[in-house]
């Protein structure tokens, strides 16, 4: 196991260094002088020509590159002219709000998500087994921009329950902080829950008929601890993928929960970033999401073997 | 206390399916005794796995469901308890044993939880001495070094080994009522033989009787004491081994003999089979419900059902011409074959 989890992470390097690759590229094919939409009309041909030269942007593509992969690997993500300060201290800025975002996000998602769709395959063909597939497919198929903004409209607007945009301050009570917090978690949850209601459900029906279930209640076990313990974690392998996708999703930025919220997270600075042609903070950031994909990606795998003892890693292992 | 640890009054179990209702079990009834052992014999779709089941109350409810008759459980009827007292019973005083060990243990729960599980729930002991008990019931049913194995998974384990361990687990709590549920069925012939054994010597350990359902009539032989033949959710036959074995009355139960193999079955002689199938339960069944596929069968076996009669002491047959008065004179193993062949 100890090796596996060293090889998957030596793994990481070329994967990450592709991602850098053709990121750089697309940043590079962008038309039009970073230089000079950074610094706007009224700019003189000296100003952009300084600026042009100061970025690097008149070496040769494969310096340029090369400029970059070297300050990358030493940990030197470079520094931000719009932002004007170091891009670590940007994503250090901004990314415990989308963790917070996301968090609350997920908590939801697996309060509801997770129980109905048990509920639902234990009551199969009932009325609630009805209008829990016709919620969930409402619920994987709501355009989030569009909810974001019937949130707002609902219970900002008309009711005045909770304010519409922004993240609230700790320093202005909890209270504060969570009403801000409320209506961008119920969007951003809405997807994954119904996700997570469709895959439990499926794969409880799997593995409610099996008989080990069967066995687990000829001991006597109550009816709960039979479908949420014997069950239930027998279901679990397809939820983990899902909710390692989710998670990533979440971390690397809910762009468009972030963007109607005005919610201060890495999913609006890079399309901040990317208005402003902030090439080397859009380029960073995206290194930056691909490494949570790959290392989320890497915990789903290990907690597969957490919670089934069958699945064996490394040589001789049937995954 | 009564030595009768189990009745079982004219059970009736159905299983609906939109419109049509499936009369799976059709007023079965028998007694055992304490340390007695049951056997259930009869084909696939006869009834006997429902019976058993319905003992517990495991049967899927809908589309199952027990309608009617008495289960009576050291003098209660367990159809009138409720839920807690009912899980109170299974696994503790009733427990049971399915047919393939490769799918009755849960894979992602070591074996040695599995056990402990059952002890934890129905005892009042510590963590610490539901292991000990775990690895003395591994030792019990013949697992070289248990306390290893106590924290291995299921498919680290042989079909005979799983099969152990259920047996581990059923008797984890002394149960009065072991149900076995044709525990051999799903293993190789010398592990079948093994697993039987096992089971005789736990039995005389922890004085339990066992319910055996099989198809297997010599499994019947080897341990039980009485036997109860069922035809499409009937009780055909019911009587002692001895009695069934010596002098088997009803002519399905002679085709179920005739269909084994014994030393009298020479050399690439063709078994003989009962010909047809049994009949689809989802229907009305008129008269005796083997008539269709019987060849002693005249006109009065298609229009009405032969009553229970015991023909000898403890000797229990369903059929219009062996009562006490009359008997059927059973056909050689070829004729048997011939006359069929001819109906």
């Amino acid at each position: 196991m100890g090796k596996y989890i060293l090889g998957r992470i030596l793994n990481m390097i070329p994967t990450l260094l592709i991602v850098a690759i053709i990121i750089f590229l697309i940043t590079r094919m962008l038309p039009g002088n970073p230089a000079a939409v950074m610094l706007g009309p009224q700019a003189s041909a000296a100003e952009i020509e300084a600026l042009t030269e100061k970025l690097g942007l008149n070496d040769p593509l494969y310096i340029q590159f090369f400029d970059y992969i070297g300050n990358l690997l030493q940990g030197d993500l470079g520094n931000s002219l719009t932002y004007n300060m170091p891009i670590i201290d940007l994503i250090m800025e901004r990314f415990p709000n989308t963790v917070i975002l996301a968090a609350s996000a997920l908590l939801i998602a697996i309060i509801v998500g997770v129980p109905a769709g048990i509920i639902a395959a234990r009551k199969q063909n009932s009325i609630f087994d009805y209008a829990f597939t016709t919620f969930s497919l409402m619920g994987v198929s709501m355009p989030i921009f569009w909810l974001g903004i019937m949130l707002v409209l609902f219970f900002s607007v008309n009711l005045g329950w909770f304010p519409a945009t922004g993240m609230g301050s700790m320093d202005e009570g909890i209270g504060n902080f969570i009403s801000h917090l409320i209506l961008p978690s119920i969007a951003l949850a809405t997807i994954p829950t119904a996700q997570f209601a469709r895959i439990t459900r499926s794969s409880m029906l799997e593995v409610i008929s099996q008989d080990y279930v069967k066995t687990a209640r000829s001991k006597g076990l109550h009816e709960f601890f039979v479908i949420c313990k014997h069950a239930f974690k027998n279901a679990l392998t397809p939820l983990l993928t899902v909710l390692g996708l989710q998670i990533s999703s979440m971390l690397g930025g809910a762009v468009l929960t972030e963007t109607i919220f005005s919610w201060p997270g890495i999913g609006l600075l890079i399309i901040d970033a990317i208005g402003k042609r902030d090439f080397v903070v859009v380029q960073n950031m995206v290194i930056f999401i691909a490494l949570i994909y790959v290392v989320v990606n890497l915990l789903v795998d290990i907690s597969y073997k957490v919670v089934n003892p069958r699945i064996k890693y490394g040589k001789g292992g049937t995954n | 206390m009564s030595n009768e640890l189990l009745k079982v009054e004219n059970l009736e179990v159905q299983f609906k399916s939109g419109s049509t209702v499936t009369k799976a079990v059709n007023g079965v009834s028998f007694t055992l005794n304490r340390k007695e052992n049951i056997g259930i014999v009869g084909e696939s779709g006869s009834g006997k796995s429902v019976t058993a089941t319905s003992l517990l109350r495991l049967i899927p409810t809908p589309p199952g469901n027990i309608s009617g008759g008495k289960i009576l459980f050291e003098g209660k009827d367990l159809l009138t308890l409720s839920d807690k007292e009912m899980r109170d019973i299974r696994g503790n005083d009733i427990s049971m044993i399915f047919q393939d060990p490769l799918t009755s243990l849960n894979p992602v729960f070591s074996v040695g939880d599995q056990i402990m599980e059952s002890i934890k729930l129905h005892q009042k002991v510590s963590k610490k001495e539901a292991k000990q008990k775990a690895i003395q019931m591994l030792q019990l049913v013949g697992i070289p070094a248990p306390e290893k194995r106590l924290n291995m998974y299921p498919h680290e384990f042989s079909g005979g080994m799983r099969q152990r361990v259920m047996i581990a687990i059923a008797l984890s709590c002394n149960p009065k009522l072991l149900i076995a549920d044709e525990p051999t069925t799903a293993l190789d012939v010398t592990v079948q033989a093994q697993i039987l054994e096992l089971m005789k010597k736990l039995q005389d350990e922890f004085n339990t009787s066992i319910i055996m359902i099989t198809h297997d009539l010599g499994v019947v032989w080897e341990i039980c004491h009485k036997v109860l033949v069922m035809y499409a959710g009937n009780v055909i036959e019911y009587g002692t081994v001895e009695e069934i074995h010596d002098q088997p009355m009803h002519p399905y139960t002679w085709g179920l003999l005739d269909s084994q193999i014994t030393e009298s079955v020479e050399d690439h002689e063709m078994l003989t089979t009962i010909p047809g199938s049994p009949p689809d339960l989802r229907q009305e069944i008129k008269g005796c419900p083997f008539a269709p596929r019987c060849s002693y069968a005249r006109d009065i076996c298609f229009s009405k059902a032969p009553e229970m009669v015991e023909v000898k002491e403890k000797h229990f047959v369903a059929c219009h011409f062996q009562t006490k008065e009359t008997r059927l004179n059973r056909k050689e193993r070829s004729t048997h074959v011939r006359a069929v062949v001819k109906s």
